[in-house]
């Protein structure tokens, strides 16, 4: 039987999504039979391979580098999973939703600086007016809440997802938890 | 209060028998028998509202959806609470609140304590399918003890009710129409200036989310106590009877 072909990918979230996907410990080892991870911040390969059968997304889309990825990833996935409420909901991203993006730059970057007070506009990605959840820009194949999904969690839902089944989320995770 | 000369009528409730008093409403009925009607709004000791509308059933022959919470039981009623239509119609309910106001669960102070956070888990809503509005509604910390971030507040009007209710003080009210209402303390002044307020915190016990709140409490530490709602009505019952 040919492996599972996974990716995951970090857009705008704090990395505990990934962190929790590592706490998966020794059933990594398990997994690892039956699934090749193609694309991940854990792992080299720096493009989106052509085809994927599961990508865990964490992170909301909040820039203009987060929606192209995203629709690239979408063409090339065939389940995309939304991993954590970054991606389900927008999450803490979003507080900045109630002000406009000058104001919230000007916060962090001229307000709140003691040197070099200067908003940022060379090779990074511009702010988008509002973060989004994911499936408000692609359509997402399964929901996993939680700030970060527990291990367990994570476990059971690529486990389902290797038997071919969607996973059923209910008793196993909640917006902020 | 139920009198024990009431009459009793008989109905069904998701094809089971059931028998009430005249005077008890659907979701009393459904609890007595161990059938779950989720509900926000209502809670144990205050006076239905009808507010939220998750307990909404069908009953047979009447072409709209019922509250079950003010709802009062006829003889011959054929009652389903649970059916696609209203799971559908719940979590769009619950969608609708969580787009409407500022309900990020991971750094609230009711995380885990939550009524809202618990009913959308509890109902499957995993995830909310209309745009987030993202208000910027203000927030009244003012008081000595308590605070209310109404950006959190979902109108369920349990503060209302049980200051007015249960503590005779009336401090808090509803202020505006529809997008725009929100609740006050007293002629929307600030709570800490508020000269009803005998700072009992029973709103802030009653409250289904972090909208009301003690000051110190950080993220997932505001467990709600609400034993003693049940316990006072019950003392006042008892003393009237």
């Amino acid at each position: 039987m040919s492996k599972v072909r996974l990716a995951t990918v970090w857009l705008d979230g704090c990395s505990g999504c990934h962190m929790s996907f590592l706490d998966m410990d020794e059933r990594l080892i398990e997994l690892a039979d039956q699934i090749e991870l193609v694309y991940s911040p854990l792992v080299d390969p720096k493009e989106f391979p052509d085809s994927v059968d599961v990508t865990l997304v964490e992170g909301a889309v909040s820039s203009n580098e987060d929606l192209e990825k995203i629709r690239h990833i979408r063409k090339h996935t065939k389940i995309l999973v939304s991993l954590g409420d970054c991606a389900v909901t927008a999450n803490v991203p979003s507080m900045r939703n109630s002000f406009r993006v000058g104001e919230v730059l000007d916060r962090a970057y001229i307000e709140n600086a003691s040197v070099q007070q200067q908003i940022p506009n060379v090779s990074v990605p511009t702010l988008l007016r509002q973060v989004l959840p994911v499936h408000s820009v692609v359509p997402v194949d399964v929901f996993v809440p939680g700030c970060p999904p527990s291990a367990d969690t994570i476990h059971y839902a690529i486990t389902e997802l290797l038997e071919g089944r969607t996973p059923d989320m209910s008793d196993r995770s909640r917006f902020g938890a | 209060m139920k009198q024990p000369s009431s009459r009793i009528k008989t109905l069904k409730i998701d094809g089971q028998d059931v028998g009430a008093h005249e005077d008890e409403t659907v979701l009393e009925v459904a609890r007595e028998n161990g059938i779950f009607i989720p509900t926000l709004c209502e809670l144990e000791g205050l006076s239905p509202h009808g507010g939220c509308r998750l307990c909404l059933v069908e009953v047979k022959g009447i072409n709209k959806l019922l509250p079950a919470c003010v709802t009062y039981v006829e003889e011959g009623m054929e009652v389903t609470t649970n059916s696609t239509r209203l799971q559908e119609y719940r979590r769009t309910i619950l969608e609708l609140i969580f787009s409407e106001g500022n309900h990020i669960c991971s750094v609230c102070v009711a995380n885990g304590h939550c009524d809202l956070q618990s009913l959308a888990q509890k109902l499957g809503m995993y995830h909310v399918s209309v745009p987030y509005r993202h208000p910027r509604r203000s927030v009244d910390a003012s008081h000595e003890r308590f605070a209310l971030d109404r950006n959190r507040c979902i109108l369920c009007t349990r503060c209302v009710r049980v200051c007015d209710e249960i503590e005779g003080a009336h401090t808090w009210d509803v202020s505006g129409r529809g997008i725009e209402a929100h609740i006050v303390t007293d002629l929307n002044q600030p709570w800490g200036e508020s000269e009803t307020c005998t700072s009992c915190g029973k709103c802030v016990n009653v409250c289904p989310t972090g909208a009301l709140f003690e000051k110190g409490k950080a993220v997932a530490e505001m467990a709600k106590k609400r034993g003693f709602l049940p316990y006072l009505t019950l003392m006042r019952e008892k003393r009237t009877r």
